[in-house]
């Protein structure tokens, strides 16, 4: 160890990341310990906190709000998560065969709506799946079908909501696409005399070549899902009226987590709220990585099997 | 140096508000004090000539207006800090909250300190800047309720504007169901749009139900007769084509724009804030509109008033200076000239002005007598003496220690009902028992 650190690339290396290392000391670790600790309390920001054990989770327990949020959200990952990498796989393959000076263009214009703010794509979608006027409707409306109410009705606002995400697919685009780019063409060209067809050579080369990036959107995606916050808070929760009026038909987790702390001023209540996700979110990440170790095939390891 | 002297002569009356740490420079004698705002921007000629009004008064005094709409994350965090800026300006439903909680501080030394005419404020204003007899805020705008009818819209359905009487309730229903127009499943015009569940108070109030009692710990959402008030409602917005529809259909609305839902007939009559019909004065003049009061059931004008207020936050370094900033922005001469600039502003403009809604019954004495001259656009000078009318039958919803959790019940359960997914009584009482215990544990 001793030795080790006394290699001056180590050091470097340890001088490199220090200021993350401060970052997450200062910014990140501090808060989740003090927000830990007040999630034993009851505490409105103004006055000092007052400990109250289990209480917060236990009244989370019973809140039907909580329960609500955590069922959108749910419904919200399930359908987001593999509808988005899906996508971004289909965008990602076309990519892969655009070569030549086009290749950038297109690489360029598939990141494009990555780029919107999502306080804007919120504001946008609102308009385009409007049921009496917005874009989405008319477009069905070509085919003779009459489009639901997405933002006004309670049992359409999550598709609604789903359908916007899957504006942002740039960046899960751009890893699969560099993972695709890795995949040795040798083994498809050898795949190809053998026979095999493309569907086969997708199923049996490129798909476990590109796992080790598959697995890791599957995870990136599935946290992000569960921590989505800012575009459904500007559909919906913007301003007042657009609260009075939405009930909870979209009242993700992070949002309610959000209100309890700032509009009614539980900030203890929050807190556990926000453990409580953190605590899922680790389970669900575990639970993947142990699947994942199943599935996925790392180039660098040793097959022992 | 006068400016100084009051500032001085004010802290020594005002003793007593906020712990005033830091260099308190507004009182040291050098005369020098900085002022920061939140939550108020500068619009308009309304908000610049009362802050200049302020400027001359208090030259010396260092104003920064962080400009932007109330933010209570930003607020809060501010205040939890113990960096809060000096005045903040926010709507007055949500001072009860933050007054239970220390956020702000009592206003009465400010007010005896710096005699704050505080009787000059219409009555319902006056109560709802007040908590647990106590002043926490001075109250803004008077923002009245009335409603506004589409000409067209109603002589469509055979009826004479000026005669639609909200007191009737089954003719109101009929006649919501004449004004609205429907093709191919899509609304072209709303027929009648009752603005729930924003007006549930106002709707209770018609029917002769209070949503809170008067020392605002008694929540009364469950009384029978708020959810026949709801029940009516949402039975209006079923025979309209349904609320999902409905909503779908106001979301498009620019109601502040040439193209207002009232030029565009896409409303045939709506409970509006009076605000509304002063931005459609000034674009749309000939808008073919008739403004009538709010009655209930018994035939009495019923108005819910609401606007801003000034409040100051725990904390704050200059108190002083922030309370002569609350006196000056709502004082009776401020409020003159500034009606008086956007009247000079909109008559230079060629535009029709409806006059300034104050929350100073004084000041509005001299604009509508004075200032607001009759435009000869016949509709909006009725609506001037419609709004005027029913300025005295305001009423407010009161303060209570968690108004923002009593407004969130309300309006959820008001929702889950249009939304069709609970009824009118299991919702309210369901409300009724999530907003009580909420008061309860935030009582002081």
């Amino acid at each position: 160890m001793k030795a080790a650190l006394s290699r001056p690339e180590t050091r470097w290396a340890y001088v490199f990341v220090l200021p993350w290392v401060v970052g997450l000391l200062l910014f990140q670790l501090g808060p989740m310990i003090a927000s830990l600790v007040l999630s034993f309390t009851d505490y409105d920001l103004i006055s000092p906190p007052r400990f109250t054990g289990l209480d917060n989770y236990a009244t989370m327990a019973q809140d039907p709000k909580v329960i609500r949020a955590i069922g959108n959200t749910l419904f919200y990952t399930v359908l987001h998560v593999p509808l988005s990498i899906g996508l971004a796989l289909g965008l990602a393959l076309i990519l892969n065969r655009i070569t030549g000076r086009a290749a950038g263009v297109f690489r360029t214009i598939f990141y494009l709506p990555s780029m919107t703010p999502h306080v804007a794509v919120g504001v946008l979608f609102l308009f385009l799946l409007n049921g009496q006027v917005g874009m989405v409707n008319q477009f069905l409306a070509l085919f003779g079908v009459q489009g639901p109410q997405w933002t006004s009705d309670p049992d359409w606002m999550l598709a609604g909501i789903v359908l916007m995400s899957l504006w942002n697919l740039g960046s899960t685009t751009i890893i699969l696409f560099a993972a695709l780019r890795n995949v040795p063409r040798e083994l498809s060209e050898a795949a190809m005399i053998d026979g095999a067809s493309t569907w086969q050579r997708f199923r049996s080369i490129t798909l476990p070549m590109i796992g080790g990036a598959l697995f890791f959107v599957v995870i990136v995606n599935t946290i992000a899902s569960l921590q989505m916050f800012d575009q459904v808070y500007t559909m919906y929760f913007g301003n007042t009226q657009a609260q009075n009026s939405s009930g909870d038909a979209a009242l993700f987790y992070v949002i309610y987590l959000f209100q309890q702390a700032f509009q009614y001023l539980h900030m203890g209540y929050a807190s556990a709220l926000a453990w409580v996700l953190f605590l899922v979110i680790a389970i669900i990440t575990v639970i993947q990585v142990k699947v994942g170790n199943r599935l996925v095939y790392y180039e660098a390891e040793e097959r022992s099997r | 140096m006068a400016a100084a002297a009051m500032l001085a002569g004010s802290l020594a009356a005002c003793g007593g508000v906020g712990a005033n740490k830091g260099p308190a420079e507004g009182s040291s004698g050098s005369g020098a004090a900085s002022l920061t705002t939140m939550g108020f921007g500068l619009p308009d000629e309304i908000a610049t000539v009362r802050v200049d009004a302020f400027k001359k008064a208090y030259p010396k005094v260092n104003v920064t207006i962080n400009q932007g709409q109330f933010n209570e994350q930003a607020f809060l965090s501010a205040v939890a800090s113990g960096n809060p800026p000096d005045v903040v300006y926010l709507g007055r439903d949500r001072i009860g909250g933050y007054a239970a909680r220390g956020a702000i501080q009592p206003l009465d030394s400010c007010v005896s300190g710096q005699s704050i005419a505080t009787g000059d404020f219409y009555p319902a204003a006056q109560k709802q800047v007040r908590f647990a007899d106590k002043w926490y805020a001075m109250p803004e705008f008077y923002n009245s309720i009335v409603l506004l009818v589409n000409n067209k819209a109603a002589r469509d359905a055979g009826v004479d504007p000026a005669s639609i009487d909200t007191s009737d309730w089954d003719g109101l229903a009929q006649l919501a169901k004449k004004m609205t127009r429907i093709k191919d499943g899509k609304i072209e015009r709303f027929g009648f749009y009752p603005k729930l569940p924003e007006f549930l108070p106002l709707w209770a109030k018609a029917n002769g139900a209070d949503l809170l009692s008067e020392d605002g710990r008694t929540v009364n959402l469950d009384d029978p007769k708020v959810g026949e008030a709801l029940e009516y409602a949402t039975g209006l917005l079923e025979s309209q084509g349904g609320w999902k529809k409905l909503k779908a259909f106001t979301d498009t609305f620019d109601y502040f724009g040439e193209g207002n839902p009232f030029a565009k007939d896409q409303i045939g009559a709506m409970l509006t804030e009076q605000f509304v019909i002063s931005a459609m004065a000034g674009v749309t003049p000939d808008a073919d509109i008739t403004v009538v009061p709010f009655k209930d059931r018994q035939g009495k004008p019923v108005n819910m008033v609401g606007g801003n207020a000034w409040v100051i936050p725990k904390g704050a370094r200059n108190p002083d200076a922030a309370c002569s900033w609350i006196k000056t922005m709502t004082a009776a001469d401020t409020w003159v000239a500034a009606a008086r600039a956007r009247a000079d502003k909109r008559a230079k403009e060629g535009k029709v002005n409806i006059g300034t809604y104050t929350g100073n019954a004084k000041a509005d004495e001299v604009i509508f007598s004075e200032v607001v001259k009759p435009s000869g656009k016949k509709a909006y000078d009725d609506a001037v003496k419609t709004i005027r009318a029913v300025q005295e039958a305001g009423f407010v919803v009161p303060q209570s220690a968690a108004a923002a959790e009593f407004n969130t019940a309300w309006q959820d359960a008001g929702t889950n009902v249009l939304q069709g997914r609970q009824k009118a009584a299991q919702a309210l009482a369901e409300a009724d028992a999530k907003a009580q215990k909420a008061i309860d544990e935030a009582q002081p």
